[in-house]
This record gives C-alpha cells, structure tokens and sequence, in this order.
C-alpha cells in the first residue's frame, strides 16, 4: 500500500527531476548532520536523483570529527585509576591509536555509557569515590545537555565530576569548507536539530555567499521536499535560508538554550578530523566553569595523532571523497572490523553508505 | 547523535517531567522550555525537552518516524 509519506516523497523527487532538467550545471548539496546522511542514504534518495545533483555528506557525524588525539586522550583517561569516562554510546568502538574505548573497557578500564550529560552528573553525584570524566561531543544539539551538566554539578557543589571538551559549532565549519579551494558546494541542506537551538536566522551569513541554505527534518520526504526547495532557489538565482523542517524549528531558535551557551561556554578554536583548526569552532567551560574543565583538573594533553593508516575518513568528513573512493571501504574496512570513526559511527558516512546498499555519487 | 523524539508530558516536578514517547514514560529537563505545562508535546533530546510543538506536529513527526521503523524492522 503506497503511504501518505511515500506520495510526498514520490512527488518531491518528481519535482526535484524537472528543476534538474532546467539546471546550467550540475549543482553539489552537501548536508552537514550525520541523521540526515542515514536520511538520505536509507531513502535511496541519492540514486532517485538525476546526475544534475550530486548529494555530498560534510562533517556531520559528531564521533566522526573528532580528533585521533582527542580519542586517544578518552582511551588514556578511562585507563586512570579511579577515573571512570561517561560517554555516549556512538563513541565506544571508534579505533583510537592503540585501541577503542570498549577494548579499554574489556582490558578493566572504566566505561559507563549513559544517555545524557545530565546522567553522569547524577552518577558522579552518587559514587563520590570515582571521578566521573564526562565526553562532551556533539554539536549544539547536544552541547546545552553538557552546559546544564556543568551548571548542576556546580549546584551540587561536586569536585568528581570535569567533561572533556570536543563540543563543535556548526556554521564555522560550513564557512570553512565554502573557503576551501578544493570543494564547491552550491548549497546546504541544514540540521534539524542543531537549527532547533541556534535558530534558522543564523545561517544567513551562509546564503548571503549564494548558497541557499534549508533546514531540513529527517525523513526521507523532508530531505527531498528541502532538496526541491534548494534546486527552486537556485533556478530563480535566489539564495536564502528557508525552513522545511517548520514541526520543530521556529524562528530565533531556543533562547534558553542559547543564553545558557553565553553563561556557560566561551567560543573556542577547535580541532576537526581532517579540516583541522577552525577559528571560532567549539565550545569550552566559561571561567566560572573552569573548574570541571577535565584539561585542567586531570592535566589532560590532547597529543596529536596521525590517522590510521591508508584511511581517508578525513577527506570523507570534509566532502572532498565519497566512502567509495577509499580503498579500505567495504574491504579491510567494515562496519564489523573499522579502521575510522566514519565506519563505526551508525551516523558515520562510510557506515550509512555500507548498510543501505552502497551507492556511488560519481 | 543528535536524534530527538516527540512526547506529551505527563507531570511536572520543579525542571523535570515525565514524557510520555509512544507508551513508554521518560524523563526530561525542562531547563529549555520553563513555559511548558502538562498535556503539551515537547521534543525529546538526550533527557532534554528542546522545543514545544503542537498536537498536529507531534503526531506528524511520529508518524514519519513510524514508517521509518516499519521499515527498518523488516
């Protein structure tokens, strides 16, 4: 029985066809959250699409972009006595350089997976003998989580509780990636759930490049109605932000959320798998927060560390390869044996691009 | 990582409710929408209410979700 969503999602790509037919040129989207990969990839919706419109995937994948050195730094802390790492289960099997965390866990190190940042400072407040290290990846999404973590540790008045910082600011990545020589993206396809905290105002500075920018939802009818959205934009020479994904994000964002960013976080440059430093990228605590800033309170190094070897998962982050173009992929590299972050991450392209079906962008 | 479900909230103790996400009860901090009250739909993120939406947009979203999972169970 053909549903109510897979008529708007038939209906969307026929749109999509027709606009295709009318482009000068073939046009690059490149989405930039990990749910929307697994969106796109899962609905097929990159092969529906005629050759006119290549979908790229960016750095989206929160596990995916952070650093080799920043992995390694997890492992060595869980392996501390009396140090137990709090972390989101996406981050468990992603090969550091020796080993993963979950092979950590296996040798004795401490790992305790939980749901939300909020989590681990309930558990810290309970088992004052360990120290809990919080792993605060994500994007803003997921960084107001970590910064009501910090503001009830501190009510708590907890000295075992820090988070090692990885949180990462969307839009500088997106304007790093418009500066680089090597890509040319033509438009972006915006997340959801990042645009339900920071508003869809903020990603004008992106438009006003001439790149049209729609926040999308995440299902497969969403992903294409912003896509027809997108190519509408671009035949009429107009580049803006628009909002597909209306059910949950609203104008201005969540102003909560982001006053509780101003209060909690100051602006950092941040380190990314395969794109390296970016001005103005990430989040640490505030200097009132300081004080669970595991760098500090553990003496936590953040050493850099080469890729694994023959791995490409930081061209895949950026855009500038599909998961195909890597010799490892689907061979020495699977989602059962990984060699990169991008493999193990369910959100990860090279794993979205291996479970459903493999599909070449080419 | 940054998946996020619709709920209606059941009750409310200062910051913290109890969702209701498809039969099954959750908790979430309401830090982020301090205007929510009891029988309004939020969506869930990490044991964080992030937004308000309406009934039509709830139930919007969790039927798309549905079809997803239909179609993953199969």
């Amino acid at each position: 029985m053909q549903s109510k969503t897979s008529d708007i999602f038939s209906r969307e790509i026929a749109a999509c066809r027709e606009l295709a037919a009318g482009l000068p040129r073939r046009v690059t989207i490149m989405e930039v959250c990990g749910t929307h990969t697994v969106a796109i990839c899962r609905s097929g919706l990159r092969n529906l699409l005629p050759k006119e419109i290549r979908l790229v995937s960016g750095p989206g994948c929160p596990v995916c972009v952070s650093t080799q050195g920043y992995i390694d730094a997890c492992i060595e802390l869980a392996g501390r006595s009396g140090a137990t790492l709090a972390t989101y289960g996406d981050m468990l099997r992603v090969p550091g350089t020796k080993k993963s965390l979950a092979e950590s866990r296996a040798e004795g190190g401490r790992v305790l997976v939980v749901y939300s940042a909020l989590e681990a400072v309930a558990y810290a407040a309970a088992h004052p003998g360990e120290q809990i290290v919080f792993v605060a990846v994500g994007f803003e999404t997921t960084a107001p989580a970590t910064a009501l973590a910090l503001r009830d540790a501190r009510a708590r008045g907890l000295s075992n509780f820090s988070a090692l910082f990885s949180h990462k600011r969307i839009i500088p990545a997106m304007k790093a990636l418009i500066a680089a020589p090597d890509l040319s993206i033509d438009a972006f396809l915006c997340p959801g759930h990042v645009s339900v905290i920071i508003g869809p105002e903020k990603y004008a500075e992106i438009a006003a490049t001439g790149r049209p920018c729609v926040v999308a939802g995440f299902e497969g009818a969403d992903v294409a109605r912003a896509v027809r959205m997108i190519l509408e934009g671009i035949a009429s020479g107009r580049a803006q932000v628009e909002n597909e994904y209306t059910r949950a994000v609203k104008p201005g964002g969540n102003p909560a959320a982001l006053k509780l960013f101003d209060e909690v976080f100051d602006i950092v440059d941040e380190d990314w798998r395969g794109i390296g430093t970016i001005p103005e990228s990430g989040f640490a605590p505030a200097s009132d927060f300081k004080c669970f800033d595991a760098r500090e309170v553990h003496g936590v190094k953040i050493i850099s560390a080469p890729e694994p070897a023959a791995c490409r998962c930081g061209e895949v982050v950026r855009g500038a390869i599909d998961p195909e173009h890597c010799a490892l992929f689907a061979k020495a590299c699977t989602p059962a044996h990984p060699v990169g972050p991008c493999m193990v991450s369910r959100e990860g392209s090279c794993s979205a691009h291996y479970k459903y079906a493999r599909q070449v962008a080419s | 990582m940054c998946l996020a479900v619709p709920g209606r909230i059941e009750s409310i103790e200062d910051e913290n409710a109890v969702v209701n996400i498809e039969g099954n009860r959750v908790n979430a901090m309401l830090a982020l929408i301090p205007e929510a009250s009891v029988g309004d739909w939020v969506l869930v993120h990490a044991g964080l209410a992030v937004t308000l939406m309406s009934e039509a947009e709830a139930l919007e979203t969790l039927d798309l979700m549905r079809e997803k999972y239909a179609v993953e169970d199969e």
